[in-house]
């Protein structure tokens, strides 16, 4: 699993309301999610990304409500990978069920900023810098984790196990 | 293993033994629930699954609480996916119309949650029922959708940090007190991925709903939940509601803890939580004079009938400031039933304060008591995030029912004792 983009940096605990706000979870549609994603950061803010890009967090990523809805608004305005500092629970949990990985970098988040070109090689375990020339490790995601990811998302485990 | 209680109820519901702190766990769960909200991404996810009935259709809750009564044509979709979604499962426990209140205020008082129990709900605040002695967790709808399906879902075994409460509470002093200042210490991340077990003189003295309070707002530290023995108020609480069978659960003496705070109240005052993240603490002293629009009463944190009592007694005789909007919100029809008899809405309406239907409305800036840019509103519910109650120009500030009724009063926040 390889991922190349170019970065978003948004700061510590963002909360799911900032992700997408309340008002907006009228719809279980991502796409439609994904146009107000971050709406309540900042108005419009999702026009800055372009497909592929990347999502760069700090501590405690994603706290607060336990909706679903806000990494299907991050997938849905096309941001494929997140990489933070550190996340909150639930959230950590539903974007693995929902097929949007997540990395945790610790302090090494800080080597990054805005604008940054980064290739991410998960399998090898490795962020390469394009912009800086840097090579960053991220705590491995754990194997049931990224076999539930490959395996395309925990609707597709269970359909499996009610299957057998 | 001397254990926790995370621990120890963890171990109930697998039969893996638990030989550490970090391990994963499947556990088979004694209620599943989601909300308005939530539930059609569930019933999106279970129909992918393939799956055709629930595991158990009396251990699964559906509780349109959220943007109910319904606010918009949107909104009534969702609920009609959702009613649909009951009949067709025959869900034993559907609520909507005059049987709904904010869900964690319900089940509660239905006896559908009690002590020893696993929780699972497509809501960050289930927590809540670590008030009851239950291990109870939000999860987002995919992963309630697979609970629902199979009646059993994954844990890590969370480490768990106690925090014991000392000394003797101040009068106004209570549980919304205790919690802002324990996440006021912790940080919003310091509870991440871990346990918190609140104990200690003050607890066991305090009332089973106002431990729903302290524990409600477990998440808001970033914890998994918030655990409280079952003691003899917990059991006389759950037979109350109907509960019958339920036992004493507590952590074992000696258990290992990942951290321990401990806490003497005897000089505490309210606790208030600035804008905009509930860690943003300070005793009421150090915010009084803060103008407020609107006041809020209510939500799945400070919503059931001993908070609507509180802040009765305060604004008994007292009429709300001028410019300023009182909302209060029975979070259930059993506190709005018994804030009838009582005479508490008499007291509410005469102050000059609007009366809701039990809805969580204006917590998560639903409806109800939306802000305008540049509003500030003082509310007992359990976040104040940039926007959460409207305009992205609004501030909220938490604090406990007694502070909202001074300063519904005063039009600034108040300490109830300098109301005179």
């Amino acid at each position: 699993m390889k991922f190349k983009g170019k970065t978003h940096v948004v700061g510590d605990h963002i909360d799911t309301d900032a992700i997408i706000p309340a008002r907006f979870l009228v719809t279980a549609d991502t796409a439609e999610l994904g146009k107000n994603c971050f709406e309540g950061l900042e108005e419009g803010w999702v026009k800055r990304v372009t497909p592929g890009d990347i999502l760069v967090a700090g501590e405690n990523f994603g706290c607060g409500s336990s909706r679903e809805h806000a990494p299907l608004a991050i997938i849905g305005a096309g941001m494929p990978v997140v990489l933070a500092k550190s996340y909150a629970r639930i959230f950590y949990r539903n974007a693995f069920n929902m097929g949007l990985l997540l990395l945790e970098l610790g302090d090494d988040i800080e080597r990054i900023k805005e604008g940054n070109e980064l290739e991410i090689d998960v399998a090898a375990g490795t962020i390469t810098n394009l912009t800086t020339g840097e090579t960053i490790g991220f705590v491995p995601v754990a194997p049931f984790m990224m076999e539930m990811l490959s395996g395309g998302g925990l609707v597709e485990y269970v359909k499996r196990k009610v299957a057998q | 293993m001397r254990q926790t209680l995370a621990q120890k109820i963890l171990q109930r519901h697998t039969d893996q033994p638990i030989t550490a702190d970090g391990q994963i766990v499947q556990c088979r769960v004694s209620m599943v629930l989601a909300n308005d909200i939530t539930a059609p991404l569930a019933i999106k996810s279970i129909r992918g699954m393939g799956v055709k009935q629930v595991f158990d259709k009396d251990k699964v809750a559906l509780v349109c609480d959220h943007f109910t009564p319904n606010k918009d044509i949107d909104s009534a979709e969702q609920v009609k996916v959702v009613r649909d979604f009951a009949r067709e499962m025959d869900i034993t426990h559907y609520y909507e119309g005059g049987n709904v209140g904010v869900e964690h205020a319900i089940l509660p008082e239905y006896g559908l949650v009690g002590p020893g129990d696993i929780v699972v709900g497509a809501d960050s605040h289930t927590c809540t029922y670590g008030g009851l002695g239950a291990f109870a967790t939000g999860l987002g709808s995919t992963d309630i959708a697979a609970a629902m399906a199979l009646g059993e879902t994954w844990f890590k075994v969370p480490e768990t940090i106690r925090v014991n409460f000392t000394g003797k509470l101040p009068e106004h002093v209570g549980g919304k007190d205790l919690v802002l200042f324990t996440i006021g210490q912790t940080g919003v991340a310091g509870a991440l991925y871990k346990a918190l077990e609140f104990g200690g003189e003050v607890i066991d003295n305090l009332s089973v709903e106002a431990r729903m309070t302290m524990a409600n707002m477990a998440i808001e530290a970033g914890g998994k939940v918030g655990l409280f023995a079952a003691d003899e108020k917990t059991l006389a609480y759950c037979q109350a509601h109907g509960r019958m069978g339920d036992s004493p659960i507590a952590a074992d003496e000696g258990a290992h803890y990942w951290k321990e705070m401990t806490f003497d109240v005897s000089s505490f005052s309210p606790q208030i939580a600035c804008p905009h993240l509930p860690d943003n603490v300070k005793p009421v002293e150090d915010v009084s004079n803060v103008r407020v629009d609107q006041v809020v009463l209510g939500s799945c944190t400070n919503g059931r009938i001993s908070d609507l009592r509180e802040a009765a007694k305060i604004i008994k005789g007292r009429k709300v400031a001028k410019g300023v909007r009182f909302i209060v919100i029975p979070a259930s029809p059993g506190a709005y039933s018994m804030a009838l008899d009582e005479g508490l809405l008499r007291i509410f309406l005469d102050a000059g304060a609007i009366i809701s239907p039990p809805t969580c409305g204006p917590c998560l800036g639903g409806h109800m008591g939306i802000l305008a840019g540049g509003e500030r509103c003082l509310a007992t519910t359990n976040r104040n995030f940039k926007g959460r109650m409207g305009s992205l120009k609004s501030e909220v500030y938490l604090a406990g029912p007694a502070v909202a009724a001074a300063t519904a009063v005063t039009g600034s926040i108040t300490h109830p004792g300098a109301l005179g």
